[in-house]
């Protein structure tokens, strides 16, 4: 009997690789799922008041943080596009470490899906909400709690199996 | 032309290993011996098959034949010359070729040196050899073909990674996998016993130079990586515990405790199933090494580009070998008796317990670096398991096993008595004692606790290392017969005990007295670091054959006096856009003085990384003689298969 | 390829000025060196913060510095760090329930192997080469029998 340890070992080895090639060890949860979003007190794009978290309860809505300089949001820009076009939710843009008249240049350009651009130049933000390479895509519920997040450019795969049958569930 | 001759060799080569498993397959169930010697002829064509197709990619790289995917992906037409060499294996296809060719040129040395033994045995083991040879092949040739053509023909080539145009670069991955693949002629060997159920003294003995081989290899390997690491990653360490390092460091430790282990087999007889297990994990475990780097299962910073289709093929590849392996084990270990008892105070005794230490020692590696991957496939959290988690394990595992060294040797076989190794040991014991107080406050001029500890073990594993001989040396009338009286084998395995010893001292000094500053320096300022005063003379653009050079200064003097003129570099390469950092360095035994350049500040000013690190000679010095013992036991005399009839006898009519 | 991975993170970042020289004493400084070591950058999936070169990594860098100078306790920028990235930010994985079996693994291990060898040993003693029979033991068995 103890002459079969190596084969069930080695099996068991062989399932967990088995597993592990589906999953993408480069991804990391966030641990702010289930919590309120962070607090923040940053400047709107075209705008002299500061917002804070408060702006962002009372209808669900995404939370991408993006930059002139991330060619991954490019990627992505065509998918955020369509969705507020589409009026299918509200988006609410976190300019990450970017500079104004960049930002301006890349909105003109891309087209600018945000109904608001929260500028977060500093990346204080970023770090209070754990983001650690942009494009991130927050899920945000009607109380302002996160119950989802992007990791990477945002698809329209992702937006139809996992996020918009959360948003379903999440409307008032 | 040359390109696809290079890959019909490996089609044909894929072909010729399946006859090298085939036909001797046959001949040990029809018991005919000219179908056993096939194996032999077939080894050798096919390793001159591979070796052409080897030749055929080295080929298109020094003629920059670009319409070869894999030549435009790591070449570039300012490549200098012997980086043209390396580039053949610097990414995935081309490693993979080197893989084939090493596995192909052992094959082809135990088809020559193991004429003499028992043809069965030959045999097996070539076909095990073949086997793994196919597995290798079917992988290049269905998911990685280094021959692929390109269409239309790029102008010129992406460039190899710069990381790897460094001369560190040029030998360590062949010696590396020299230790990787060479294990698998102990697996073959082991798989032999196991089918010809002869495991005996004689086994142990054809097995241990092809172990020591391997083993000697992997350590030189090992360590020329580390040395790589620390001069051209530029942080000043010189071992990460990143998965890729740990991939070769178990089936290094693994293949330390086989060599100790056959030992055991040889002398006593004792041990066999457990020995021939090892031989299985050794290799196991570098085809685990393999799974890992290549399949983006696990998150490594020198991980070859991952795809998953590949990760499946080496997957089901590793199972299906391994298993039959293992299954086999379990069929057949069991009829494997041993002869004779075992005291666990004897020199078997300990070496067994030492085995047992470096097995766990392994276990506890892989635990550390799949426990993230077990997390994530369960779902329960995404967790990281990195330096201070190997640390904290490795160093109680290890402690132990170098005072098991020293004992061990003390030791005779069969049975000790304590008192005797009490009074061998007692000078040992003192030396190493004042010795370990002694150094650090003499070269430091302070010694804690955790410092005296390490280094009592360092010199305990180096001091007694020499007792061996020394007795021998003694026993004999004069030091000339006395020196000439002791083996190969024994000054081996005292300079593999002693460079043990020399890493060990290395690694205490290091990590415990090692200086590191981060600056900012402006051209003519300087800085003090223990004793030493580091002068920035600035930075100068100098061209390199294939990339930009920031060239810095740093003049290093002491009490007023020059001691060095360092020049760490920045290097911008001009295909692939990357930096790479090239750290200077100037060292004595005693100490390095280590600088890397950052960042450029502004107003000409420059980040700067500087290290004091005392004694960081002695980790490579270390590893260095162990290799030196290991050339020497494996070119011992005794391990020379002498008479073929010795073993041959339960399969008259086979010996041909 | 080290570099690689890192260099691809930080072509998805800008690159930022470095790390103001905020003056750490020699002990502030000590605890400063043996955080970064113990924090992974997460871009550059297998790096410490302290030998990054990724903005990000900078950024934390500052993080601990600061929170270093306003009188943090370690473990309190542990939790901040936690808070935001979980445990894998972690190359010292906390001791709980999930790592259970990391941290005792290996001392459970090093206990089976001794008592294997142990019994292995008695085992093999065993069998003795010619039988010695101790008058009392022989005694004793036989009067055992019923």
């Amino acid at each position: 009997m103890r002459f079969l340890v190596p084969v069930l070992v080695l099996v068991g080895l062989i399932v967990l690789f088995a597993v592990g090639l589906h999953h993408d060890p480069r991804e990391v949860p966030s641990p702010l799922i289930g919590k309120p979003a962070p607090a923040f007190r940053l400047p709107l794009l075209g705008e002299e008041k500061l917002v804070s978290e408060a702006e962002l309860k009372g209808r669900p809505l995404l939370v991408n943080f993006f930059a002139s300089w991330c060619e991954g949001c490019q990627v992505e820009h065509p998918v955020l596009m369509k969705l507020a076009q589409e009026q299918q939710v509200e988006i609410v843009g976190m300019d990450y470490k970017d500079a104004l008249p960049d930002i301006t240049r890349w909105l003109q350009r891309h087209g600018n899906p945000y109904r608001k651009i929260v500028l977060d130049a500093q990346g204080t933000a970023g770090l209070d909400w754990g983001v650690y390479g942009v494009p991130e895509t927050f899920v945000l519920n009607a109380e302002g709690v996160i119950v989802y997040k992007q990791i990477g450019p945002m698809t329209e795969d992702a937006w139809r199996e996992k996020i918009a049958p959360l948003l379903a569930g999440a409307r008032p | 032309m040359i390109p696809e001759l290079g890959h019909f060799a490996l089609i044909l080569a894929l072909g010729v290993a399946l006859v090298q498993v085939l036909v001797p397959a046959y001949g040990l169930w029809r018991r005919s011996g000219r179908a056993l010697a096939v194996a032999t002829s077939a080894a050798q064509t096919q390793a001159l098959l591979v070796f052409t197709a080897f030749g055929c990619l080295t080929w298109c790289f020094i003629t920059q034949d670009f319409s070869v995917a894999y030549v435009t992906a790591n070449s570039h037409s300012e490549l200098p010359l012997v980086y043209r060499f390396t580039a053949v294996w610097g990414a995935h296809e081309g490693s993979l070729l080197l893989w084939v060719t090493i596995l192909a040129g052992w094959t082809l040395a135990v088809s020559v040196f193991n004429r003499r033994l028992p043809a069965d045995i030959t045999a097996t083991a070539l076909a095990v050899l073949g086997v793994v040879s196919i597995g290798f092949l079917l992988f290049m040739l269905l998911t990685s073909n280094p021959f692929e053509r390109l269409f239309p023909v790029p102008e010129d080539g992406r460039d190899l990674n710069p990381l790897l145009q460094d001369p560190g670069m040029v030998i360590h991955p062949p010696m590396l996998y020299m230790g990787y693949v060479g294990f698998s002629v102990a697996f073959a060997f082991a798989i032999a016993a196991l089918v010809s159920g002869r495991l005996d003294s004689a086994w142990a003995r054809w097995t241990r130079p092809w172990t020591i081989t391997a083993w000697l290899f992997m350590t030189l390997g090992i360590t020329l990586g580390s040395w790589w690491a620390y001069h051209v990653l530029g942080w000043g360490g010189w071992w990460f515990w990143d998965p890729v390092e740990n991939a070769s460091f178990m089936p290094w430790l693994v293949g330390t405790a086989l060599i100790h282990s056959l030992a055991v087999t040889e002398k006593r007889g004792l041990l066999k199933s457990w020995t021939v297990l090892l031989a299985i994990l050794a290799f196991g475990l570098s085809l685990l090494g393999t799974f890992l780097v290549r399949s983006g299962v696990i998150v490594s910073v020198h991980a070859f580009a991952s795809d998953p289709a590949r990760g499946v093929f080496i997957l089901g590849f590793l199972g299906t070998v391994l298993g039959a392996a293992f299954l086999l084990y379990a069929w057949r270990a069991p009829k494997l008796v041993s002869e004779g008892e075992l005291r666990l105070f004897s020199r078997e005794g300990l070496l067994l317990i030492n085995n047992l230490f470096l097995v766990v020692a392994s276990a506890s590696v892989l635990l550390g670096t799949l426990y993230p991957l077990v997390v994530d496939a369960l779902q329960i959290g995404k967790i990281s398991v990195g330096p201070p988690y190997f640390n904290a394990v490795f160093i109680p595992l290890f402690a132990p096993l170098l005072m098991l060294v020293g004992l061990a040797i003390a030791v005779p076989w069969k049975r000790a008595r304590i008192g005797d190794a009490v009074r061998h040991l007692r000078v040992p014991l003192v030396a190493t004692a004042v010795a370990a107080v002694t150094l650090p406050l003499v070269f430091q001029g302070s010694a804690s606790l955790p410092v005296i500890a390490g280094g009592f073990l360092g010199f305990w594993a180096a001091l007694t290392a020499l007792q061996e001989p020394w007795r021998r040396i003694r026993a004999k009338t004069s030091w000339r017969a006395g020196l000439a009286s002791v083996p190969r084998g024994t000054w081996g395995m005292t300079l593999a005990h002693l460079g043990l010893g020399v890493w060990t001292l290395g690694v205490v000094f290091v990590s415990s007295f090692s200086i590191e500053k981060d600056v900012r320096l402006s051209p003519q300022g300087s800085v003090e670091l223990r004793g030493y005063e580091f002068q920035f003379q600035g930075v100068e653009s100098r061209p390199g054959p294939n990339y930009d050079s920031d060239y810095g200064t740093v003049l290093v003097e002491r009490e007023g006096r020059t001691v060095a003129t360092l020049h760490p570099e920045k290097r911008l390469y001009h295909a692939t856009h990357q930096m790479m950092t090239q750290a200077a360095v100037d060292h004595t035994p005693l100490r390095d003085l280590y600088v890397a350049l950052g960042e450029p500040l502004d107003n000409g000013d420059w980040a700067l990384r500087l290290y004091y690190k005392p004694m960081m000679r002695l980790v490579w010095l270390g590893g260095v003689l162990m290799v030196f013992g290991g050339i020497l036991a494996a070119s011992d005399r005794r391990y020379r298969p002498v008479r073929a009839t010795e073993t041959a006898v339960a399969t008259q009519g086979v010996v041909a | 390829m080290r570099r690689w991975l890192l260099l691809m993170a930080m072509a998805a970042l800008p690159a930022l000025a470095t790390a103001d020289e905020a003056a750490l004493d020699a002990t502030q400084e000590s605890r400063y060196r043996a955080l970064t070591q113990e924090l992974r950058c997460l871009v550059c999936q297998n790096q410490n913060i302290a030998d990054s070169n990724a903005p990000l990594a900078a950024d934390l860098r500052n993080q601990v510095q600061a929170q270093i100078v306003a009188g943090r306790t370690d473990a309190e920028i542990t939790r901040y760090l936690t808070d935001r990235y979980g445990d894998f930010v972690l190359y010292r994985p906390p001791f709980k329930a999930v790592t259970l079996l990391l941290w005792l693994g290996p001392a459970l291990l090093v206990l089976l192997a001794l008592a294997l060898a142990w019994t292995f040993s008695r085992r093999s003693q065993r069998v003795p080469p010619a039988a010695t029979v101790d008058p009392e033991q022989l005694k004793k068995l036989l009067d055992e029998q019923p």
